[in-house]
């Protein structure tokens, strides 16, 4: 076969492999008796019942506000105490055994704490988003500012470029492809961490409804939400890896002529 | 860039100061009232909660809970995502055809499955495997897959040429290209599995050191509730430090290996 | 209008200290163009360094037009020999070249008159818009020093720019720094291992002796002006300095370190 057949070949089972095995569940599943898997079309009832659009202002908004309050929460601080901690060697090293342990705390783990201090509203649930979202910036941040080549820093130093110029124009953009990295961390676990916060303690939110679906044994209610927050996560991730790929272009166009 | 000239302290003294510094703050901050000392006990106090912990046994108990819950979800998921790994990432094809499928499936917030998991296993641990399961397996497969691709091409074809029939190629040459990438999946895979279990005993009430912070606050103990979140941040330490060491060792002759992002 | 007074530069401290630089004296007049030549390793750029500020030297002093450096001067530019590594990858050729004029606080139409004029002078305005990792290595050094000349220095220091170059875009690119220095008035430190490039290039050269360096000798160079890759070469002169350089930078090099001789020759 030719490349370029092979090629279609790939793209077309990426594409329809994934549809056929969602076939394959419908037919598996129709007229299905089994309680826990309800059939498929059972699930798209639900969905569309549920989140086109009936709940969207009630659960999804709702839950979404705290998840990008917390996120983006966490990549002013991170970012900004990554740099500081970045730029000092001194620092750095100081604050090392404490930025470790921290980030070796499970992330659910602190959720008794932040309800402990915030009580169960919304602070509470961006405060734990934000304070897990963290770390996966502030220590890419570091690393990333602390790798910075000599050489460019050596450049931005001998033409007198301010400081302020030098942060923004050499450190952070020098930095970004770590600090991205980090961002899309800490976005999968901004989504974890909201939904775990709203099963603990929400009376809204796609979380909650996922674990009270469960409990009242509306069982396609419940399927339908584990399918859109497999939706979102998707399409979250595949949004931010857009983003990525157009910021940090240069970074791949260098890598590449790097290699070659 | 100037020297400075006053003396300096060592820099092998800094982790000691500020680790002392901020036992220090958060001892003398809720004593003189700065903190609310309801939601943040001296410091010296959960720590000596925390030794009066050492010598209780349900202590011990939920720490080896947890522990069971972490051991038995990475060794299931290494069990399937290392041999589907190698499979799938060895045949151009059938890469091809579950890429899209573990694109799509990767991304899901596994506590999402909590709900699913009550319903099947009910809220003992073999909920708390399967969530703890569920989530490390995405971790290491995408980097089984990962190394299974770097293999070099030139040490396929030259096993070829020596006349390596497949399963021995897989066995001679890609498992061991690609063991530096599945060290660095497991320690991934470790610390989600870790994570999982603590937020299936906290959500789900599967006994283990997660459900003990949570009945600690409930019934207003709050410096055991501090105690054990401090022993549950140790026991991550100790897991991460156990992969960190592992796949150093791994590493030291395997020099393409990439920094993975944590 | 450059003067390195009794310049020592010493790493690190106690039983750990090595010493780079010993005692180094160098004069630079206006508009000269002066290479700096010594065996591998024996802290050229470490010399470069302290020239340009970047480093503090350990003793002694640089001045620049009677004022003592203490950081980087505004009227120099320096050239790295990594151009890969010092032109910023997420800037274009011409924003990497505008990027040093932000301390000048130009206006606008000024600022862009400097940046296209530069990039003009190292003939490369049609890549004006291109990423540097778009271009090849030799063109990336021109965009680095259009970035130099863009900043209007009145003293550029090179770090053995062309090092990493093929030797016919070595050439070119002696020729173009040449010609350019000439065009801008400004006056050049260039360090080079390559005795050729020095020869050619200098109106003088200051040959070191290895680590811990001094000056061994300084030589002028009165070979015609313009230079010519062909003609320049030809001439007996050219040969003459050239064995001569060799020579000094070989003896001192078995007088102080037999060993490392032989591994540098090896190398």
């Amino acid at each position: 076969m030719s490349a370029r057949g092979k090629h279609f070949l790939g793209v077309g089972l990426e594409i329809a492999v994934p549809i056929a095995l969602l076939v394959i569940w419908g037919v598996l599943s129709a007229g299905s008796k089994t309680y826990y898997f309800p059939p498929l079309t059972d699930i798209f009832t639900a969905f569309k019942d549920n989140w086109l659009f009936e709940r969207v202002s009630s659960d999804v908004v709702p839950s979404l506000t705290r998840m990008f309050a917390g996120f983006g929460i966490a990549i002013v601080v991170g970012i900004s105490a990554g740099l500081l901690f970045g730029l000092s060697r001194r620092a750095r090293i100081a604050a090392d055994p404490i930025l470790e342990f921290l980030r070796a705390i499970p992330p659910p783990a602190l959720l008794p704490f932040a309800i402990l201090v915030f009580g169960v509203g919304n602070g509470m649930k961006i405060f734990i988003i934000a304070l897990v979202c963290l770390w996966p910036i502030l220590l890419n941040t570091i690393d990333g500012v602390n790798s910075v080549d000599p050489t460019l820093r050596e450049t931005a130093y001998m033409y007198g470029i301010p400081w302020r110029d030098r942060i923004w124009g050499v450190m952070l953009p020098a930095a970004s492809p770590q600090i991205f990295a980090g961002i899309r961390t800490s976005l999968s676990l901004a989504l974890i961490l909201m939904v775990i916060s709203e099963m603990v303690a929400s009376t809204n939110g796609i979380g909650y409804f996922v674990l009270q679906s469960q409990r009242t044994f509306a069982i396609p209610e419940m399927w339908s939400g584990i399918f859109l927050l497999g939706i979102l996560g998707y399409v979250f991730n595949a949004g931010f890896g857009l983003i990525e790929k157009r910021v940090l272009r240069w970074h791949r166009g260098a890598r590449a002529s790097a290699l070659g | 860039m100037a020297a400075s000239a006053r003396p300096r302290l060592p820099d092998w003294l800094l982790p000691w100061l500020s680790v002392l510094g901020v036992l220090v703050l958060f001892d003398v901050l809720p004593r003189i009232g700065v903190l609310p000392e309801a939601h943040f006990p001296p410091i010296s106090k959960t720590l000596g909660t925390l030794f009066d912990q050492l010598s209780v046994s349900e202590f011990w108990n939920a720490v080896g809970d947890t522990v069971q819950g972490w051991a038995l979800g990475l060794l299931v998921a290494a069990a399937l995502a290392i041999p589907l790994g190698i499979l799938i990432g060895s045949s151009g094809l059938l890469y091809r055809s579950v890429r899209g499928v573990i694109e799509f499936l990767r991304p899901i917030p596994s506590v999402a499955l909590i709900p699913l998991a009550i319903l099947i296993y009910g809220s003992g641990i073999k909920s708390v495997v399967f969530l703890a399961a569920f989530a490390a397996f995405w971790q290491l497969i995408v980097q089984v897959l990962y190394g299974v691709q770097d293999v070099d091409p030139v040490a396929t074809d030259t096993a070829r040429s020596f006349g390596l029939s497949r399963p021995q190629r897989l066995l001679r040459v890609t498992l061991p290209s690609s063991v530096p990438y599945i060290a660095t999946g497991l320690r991934l895979a470790s610390a989600v599995s870790l994570i999982l279990t603590v937020t299936a005993e906290l959500v789900i009430g599967s006994s283990g050191l997660g459900k003990e912070i949570s009945q600690a606050r409930s019934g207003g103990d709050v410096q055991l509730m501090y105690a054990l979140i401090i022993a549950t941040g140790v026991l991550g330490l100790v897991l991460n430090l156990v992969f960190v060491q592992a796949e150093r060792r791994v590493l030291r002759w395997h020099p393409s290996q990439r920094r993975a992002a944590t | 209008m450059l003067r390195v007074e009794h310049l020592g530069k010493t790493y690190g401290e106690g039983d750990d200290a090595v010493e780079a630089i010993g005692d180094v004296d160098i004069e630079v007049a206006e508009k000269e163009f002066v290479c700096i030549v010594g065996p591998s390793g024996c802290g050229k750029t470490t010399l470069l360094k302290c020239m340009g500020g970047l480093l503090p030297p350990s003793s002694g002093q640089v001045h620049l037009r009677d004022q003592r450096i203490e950081g980087p001067p505004e009227r120099m530019a320096l050239v790295f020999q990594e151009y890969s590594r010092s032109l910023f990858p997420w800037l274009t050729v011409r924003q990497n070249v505008a990027f040093p004029l932000r301390r000048k606080k130009l206006d606008k139409s000024k600022a862009k008159e400097l940046v296209e004029n530069a990039v003009k002078s190292v003939d490369l305005t049609r890549f004006l818009d291109r990423y540097p990792w778009e271009l090849s290595g030799g063109m990336q050094q021109r965009v680095a020093i259009a970035r130099a000349l863009a900043y209007e220095p009145d003293i550029m220091l090179m770090d053995e720019p062309f090092a990493s170059v093929d030797a016919q875009t070595r050439a070119d690119l002696e020729d173009l720094v040449l010609e350019i220095s000439r065009e801008y008035g400004v006056t050049v430190v260039f360090v080079t291992h390559d005795i050729d490039e020095a020869v050619y290039l200098s109106d003088r050269i200051v040959v070191l002796t290895p680590s811990p360096t001094t000056v061994q000798e300084v030589l002028e160079v009165e070979l015609p002006q313009p230079r010519d890759q062909v003609e320049t070469k030809e001439q007996q002169e050219f040969a003459q300095l050239r064995a001569h350089v060799w020579r000094s930078i070989k003896r001192k090099q078995e007088e102080k370190k037999p060993e490392a001789a032989a591994a540098g020759a090896a190398g």
